[in-house]
């Protein structure tokens, strides 16, 4: 066996309790929140037609069968129709969106080399082999 | 409850998790996740690039998944250790990159799961409409079916799994036979795709843009990798059964696509929460109608009950290793199931499936999904540096190296940019979330786990270190 173990400390229950808690309230607070409140919705516009027909929501007669046999009138299906995603690229929140997901990858990559560094000497250091992976 | 953790704990005699799977069960455990990926999720595609942006990104995502699995199959093949892609990451890059693997896996599954339980619920409305009954409320039905699928979990898995195998053979044949009802070989009698295909209404960058739903075409069928530990011969079991699982993955999903695109309105199926459902109502049959509707629900169950294993599994596998805590670790003395994991995180999924709001969920699952096809290439790119080729015994070699690693890492870089069109907020929540908890575990975690422990494979030292 390796000579330098690392010996971790014991974890008391109420140590396990708030490290579980922790990351309920990290889901809820950074994915769930944002979702009920609306911020992370779809980047869309809608046209508003007045007075609504098949032929002015530029529907050809079999498009507009499907749509009677689904249960929709022009008026009902019109927002459905008429509801476009808005891709006009903002170029400093692609940048920023960029940086955020370059420099997470750097920072997982970087950090874990470190870890890493201490698993290996410890499975491998000190125990005169050199293919110490336990078997 | 103390008895378990004691089990766990303790050196006399560990309890281990059961192997009574063969290779149908892994198929179903696979095809069973992805297939209501078929039945929803993959139409939001439509939305984003039309319904020929769509089909152009379910092939593309499809080359995607061509590199996953060449490179999957080689460090699989190698580390033969429990854990998939978080074992991997455990050996060859290092415990936080393991950590952030571990909970991709785990929030891809849930965001999943609280999918189809909304689906379920959606359904059910659906259903009372159509009968007359106006004003049901969909929560219910949603803990009913979160509940009666954990306890299914919490009892074995080889029980659940045979479930999954009858009720996504059922799923999967509804496909089929909806498919040859509406007479694809007579254009124009039921199906009109010279009428409803509208080409491209965003252009180049609608196509690029629904790559991010074109994930959902195939989105888990890696999580046959979670059950290699109670996979009876993993070596003969695992890629059967996944490669049986992508077959018939790539046949349903393009009969889906040919079916939906030919009976509904592209800026309906763009929109729609069933949309094969939707699909079986607008050919005006009501055998379909019927059918399709058990469909969806089969498939829908199916695919939950497949994630809670798979999410439990992993979030097990973090709390043996103590990269949660290890009260999660537990295996039930009577059942031999991960049944903390199992029911820690149903209240997780119970409340994204409250919200109705199915495009977010599943973008949330797409997301953690597609960071761990990012870490594949990194983590392709190390494994041949640090173990060269002819350094270690490698049960499958992939061909081209480093071209699958670079197409992969172009298309992962391509599917957030597709995500940023109309999702950027959302992206940005996620990578917070995926922050803080790195954040979390380098400077607090990380000193609860057992440093040699994570290295288990019996290979040389690694070059470089």
């Amino acid at each position: 066996m390796a000579r330098n173990v690392y010996r971790p400390p014991e974890q008391g229950r109420a140590g396990q309790v708030f490290d579980s808690v922790f990351l309920l309230l990290l889901v809820y607070l950074v994915l769930f929140m944002p979702l009920i409140f609306g911020l992370t919705g779809q980047a869309t516009t809608t046209r508003v037609v007045e007075n609504p027909t098949w032929e002015a929501l530029g529907q050809n007669e079999v498009a507009a069968g499907q749509w009677e046999k689904l249960g929709f009138t022009p008026e009902s299906a019109s927002e459905l129709i008429t509801t476009r995603f808005d891709y006009v690229i903002n170029p400093l929140s692609l940048l920023l969106t960029a940086v955020v997901i370059l420099g997470y990858f750097l920072f997982v990559i970087r950090m874990s080399d470190k870890e890493y560094r201490d698993v290996i000497a410890e499975r491998f250091d000190g125990d005169g082999r050199d293919g110490g992976g336990r078997r | 409850m103390a008895q378990a953790q004691a089990v766990t704990e303790t050196k006399a005699q560990p309890i281990g998790l059961l192997r009574v799977l063969g290779p149908g069960h892994v198929w179903a455990l696979g095809v069973g996740i992805v297939l209501v990926g078929e039945y929803m999720g993959w139409n939001f595609s439509v939305g984003k690039g039309g319904a020929l942006g769509s089909l152009i990104a379910c092939w593309v995502i499809g080359l995607l998944y061509t590199c996953v699995a060449m490179i999957d199959s080689e460090v699989t093949s190698t580390v033969a250790a429990a854990g998939g892609q978080y074992a991997q990451a455990k050996h060859i890059i290092g415990p936080l990159m393991a950590f952030n693997v571990g909970l991709y896996l785990v929030m891809a599954y849930t965001m999943l799961e609280a999918a189809d339980a909304l689906i379920v619920g959606d359904l059910v409305v659906a259903l009372a409409a159509g009968t007359g009954v106006e004003g049901v409320d969909p929560k219910p039905f949603v803990i009913l079916a979160i509940s009666l699928l954990a306890l299914l979990n919490y009892r074995g898995v080889l029980m659940t799994l045979s479930v999954n195998f009858v009720i996504t053979a059922i799923a999967f044949l509804a496909i089929v036979v909806f498919f040859l009802s509406v007479e694809p070989w007579n254009p124009g009698a039921v199906l009109h795709h010279a009428d409803l295909l509208a080409g491209l209404p965003y252009g180049w960058l609608g196509v690029v843009a629904a790559f991010q739903f074109g994930i959902w075409y195939y989105l888990g069928i890696e999580g046959t990798c979670q059950a290699a530990e109670e996979v009876r011969s993993p070596a003969r079991s695992l890629p059967y059964g996944t490669m049986s699982g992508i077959i018939t993955l790539l046949i349903a999903a393009s009969l889906t696509w040919y079916v939906a695109a030919g009976l509904l309105p592209w800026e309906y199926l763009g929109q729609a929460i069933t949309p094969l459902y939707d699909a079986a109502q607008a050919s005006g049959s009501t055998g379909l109608q019927v059918f399709l509707f058990i469909g969806t629900l089969f498939a829908a169950s199916a695919s939950a009950n497949g994630c809670i294993n798979d999410a439990a599994r992993a979030w097990f596998s973090m709390g043996r290793d103590r990269y949660m805590p290890i009260w999660f670790g537990a295996v039930h003395p009577r059942y031999r199931t991960p049944f903390r994991s199992i029911l820690f995180l149903i209240p997780i999924a119970v409340s994204f499936a409250f919200t109705g709001l199915l495009d977010q969920v599943v973008t949330f699952s797409i997301l953690s999904g597609l960071l761990g096809y990012t870490f594949m290439p990194i983590n392709m790119h190390l494994f041949r540096k640090r173990w060269p080729l002819g350094s270690i015994e490698r049960g499958y070699v992939h061909p081209f190296h480093p071209l699958p690693a670079i197409v992969l890492l172009v298309l992962c870089t391509a599917t957030f940019f597709a995500t940023y069109l109309g999702y950027g907020v959302q992206l940005l929540a996620m990578m917070s979330f995926y922050i803080v908890a790195s954040l979390w575990f380098a400077f607090h975690r990380y000193k609860y786990v057992r440093r040699g422990d994570q290295f288990t494979m019996p290979w040389p030292r690694p070059r470089g270190y």
